[in-house]
């Protein structure tokens, strides 16, 4: 701090916060250059012509490459994938087929070729674990891409075409707001259309329908900012239709705070799942699930706790790498607050 | 600030009528009849039938029912439970208990979070600072069941130094366990929006200038960083007492904690859809009351905010 301490600096300084000023500059370098002839450049030999200047992702993958938080999460995510595709290249165990559970095993601990032990049905639990990656991460991926195309287009248009329509999305977004997720998802759950055809589908609706006011607020916010920029005026003016620079021009240039809401909202989102399967609310028993099994391990949790803790253990990893994720792309996306 | 005030009140009426409407509408309208769900599926006699469906007025039409549900919604006629207690009653025996376990996990949330987000503000990619921020991820990552879970068996059951579950008359000093773990994940959140609110205010000018004309550290920090960084700490710790009062159905379940959360978590895993919309509807009031009030501490803190 002390090198910004120069009084020159300090009346040279508009009142502006240094946010705005950072984000405008960036935002012009990126987009818009000048042809040569029309700027008058003293030392144009200095700038390298031929090369191309960065874009914001390409900017920000050369800064996440560095990260060591994006690196973990990115394995982490990586790996959960792979065990959500190919569960049953992690065990031998397939724990679908009921006779692979033994009553006799029940609430047994760790022995050779069950690593974590047995539930109280005698299920191996590593391989319930392994098995219940698919459903908690499907309800995670296929949330977050519902709620990023409601929640994106809703706010995209309400940002982008102002007025009344503006007006409407705004208060209906309030509306949800209103209903905190949880109660919302249980209202919904415990219907008697929902309550009897539960599904990873249906946790999946019902999840989108609570979840898409925060993208839709996000979005908005990032097109308001940019929907006047310079290099959309640009495109208006070179003959693109109104509709079609919001598309080219301006959703792409608004997706950055929204990719990483969407990062964190998707280990929200597998959290939620879990706690509504924990109320009994959530996936079907007949799904194997994380928050199933952390469900169903909750009344021995005194004399058994390993068979929660694992499951819980797997979630709990899952969504940290998310959270993670989104963290370390806020970073790399903002550039401002990477200098500091 | 007057106007204000209402204004942002006039924007509340909407709100209401809307999230009142919406949680009406999922349960009443929605295909899947909850009378004949009262039954389990089997057939009724009509004669019970029709007067159920006079009971809960869904013999009328669509809006007539809401008209009426948002009349003894006003004026706290939620029905019965199946045991034959009025709602209204029960709710009215919870709610002091959520409200005092919200208090203490506020207070938890509040003394440890701006601390620990102080300190690691003002040191910025010291250690402290990088444990306190891995520190909070996880507890953000693990979800509420779990660390619930984890605490009542460690703290409750191995090493005995608190009750595992809350008695009847829960006293203040049974709730403290809930109450960590209540607050626990937004003293996760209070950490990092303090830190982060902290050490943007580091690099502003008025520090620059109330460092240049001499003043000590510890008055720079104390009365011009803090001052300025809590706003937005003290709204989200209003939003969160409002979440909080909303009850905290996973956290009271576990420790058995007698309030609103509780009487939630019970009455579904009852099936009793009454009870389920009038205990929701109560706290989808109480929520947007909060955020209504958060909203104004907000514009009386910075009066920016009342001019936009």
């Amino acid at each position: 701090m002390s090198e910004n301490l120069t009084p020159e600096n300090d009346l040279s300084k508009s009142a502006k916060p240094a946010a705005r000023q950072g984000k405008v500059s960036s935002r012009v370098i990126e987009h818009f250059v000048a042809p040569l002839e029309e700027t008058p450049l003293v030392a144009v030999d200095k700038v390298d012509m031929t090369a191309a200047p960065l874009s914001l992702w390409a900017d920000a993958w050369k800064n996440l490459r560095k990260q060591p938080l994006f690196i973990i999460s990115a394995l982490l995510i990586l790996a959960v994938l792979v065990v959500a595709i190919f569960p049953q290249w992690f065990t031998h165990i397939d724990p679908t087929d009921q006779s692979t559970c033994s009553l006799n095993d029940s609430g047994e601990g760790a022995r050779s070729g069950h690593p974590l032990g047995f539930t109280l049905q005698g299920c191996d639990v590593y391989a319930r674990m392994i098995y219940g990656t698919r459903a908690s991460l499907m309800v995670g991926v296929f949330t977050t891409i519902g709620v990023l195309l409601l929640g994106g287009i809703m706010g995209a248009l309400a940002g982008y075409y102002g007025g009344w329509l503006d007006a409407i999305l705004a208060r209906l977004g309030d509306i949800f707001f209103a209903l905190p997720m949880i109660l919302g998802a249980i209202i919904i759950m415990q219907l008697p259309a929902f309550r009897d055809n539960r599904s990873v589908w249906t946790v999946i609706v019902t999840l989108v329908v609570f979840g898409w006011p925060q993208i839709a607020r996000i979005t908005r916010g990032a097109v308001i900012e940019n929907r006047n920029a310079d290099f959309v005026t640009a495109s208006k003016a070179l003959g693109l239709s109104s509709f079609k620079a919001l598309v080219k021009h301006v959703i792409p240039n608004s997706m950055a705070p929204v990719i990483v809401v969407a990062s964190i909202s998707l280990g929200t989102f597998i959290v939620a799942e879990a706690t509504l399967s924990f109320l009994g609310l959530g996936l079907p028993q007949s799904v194997m699930s994380w928050g199933n099994d952390i469900s169903d391990a909750q009344p021995q949790v005194r004399n058994n706790p390993a068979v929660l803790l694992w499951p819980a253990l797997a979630l709990s990893i899952t969504v940290l790498s998310f959270i993670m994720l989104g963290d370390a792309l806020r970073d790399a996306l903002d550039p401002k607050a990477r200098k500091r | 600030m007057v106007m204000f005030a209402f204004r942002r009140f006039l924007q509340l009426i909407p709100v209401f009528f809307g999230a009142t409407l919406l949680v009406y509408f999922l349960v009443f309208a929605t295909p899947g009849d909850p009378i004949a769900a009262l039954s389990g599926g089997k057939p009724m006699a009509p004669a019970v039938e029709a007067a159920l469906r006079a009971q809960y007025n869904l013999d009328q039409p669509f809006w007539i029912q809401y008209g009426l549900y948002l009349k003894n919604l006003v004026t706290l006629n939620l029905g019965q439970t199946f045991s034959g207690q009025e709602v209204s009653a029960v709710i009215a025996r919870a709610y002091p208990v959520t409200a005092r376990l919200a208090i203490m996990a506020l207070a938890i949330e509040a003394i440890f979070g701006v601390l620990f987000g102080v300190i690691a503000g003002l040191r910025k990619g010291k250690l402290f600072d990088s444990t306190v921020l891995v520190a909070s991820l996880v507890v953000i990552a693990v979800p509420t069941f779990v660390l619930g879970f984890v605490l009542q068996l460690v703290v409750g059951v191995k090493l005995g130094w608190a009750r595992p579950t809350v008695s009847g008359a829960a006293p203040w000093n049974e709730l403290i366990l809930p109450a960590v773990v209540l607050g626990l994940v937004s003293l996760a959140y209070v950490i990092r929006l303090t830190r982060t609110s902290i050490s943007e205010n580091m690099n502003a000018d008025y520090v620059r200038t109330a460092t240049a004309k001499g003043l000590s550290r510890r008055r720079v920090v104390v009365v011009h960083i803090l001052r300025n960084s809590l706003i937005p700490v003290i709204t989200f710790l209003g939003a969160d007492l409002g979440a909080l009062m909303g009850g905290a159905i996973v956290t009271e379940g576990i420790f058995n904690v007698p309030g609103v959360g509780n009487l939630l978590y019970k009455a579904i895993l009852k099936g009793e859809s009454a009870t389920v919309v009038a205990v929701v509807s109560i706290l989808v009031i109480v929520f947007v009351v909060a955020n209504l009030i958060v909203d104004l501490l907000y514009a009386w803190l910075d009066p920016r905010i009342r001019y936009v």
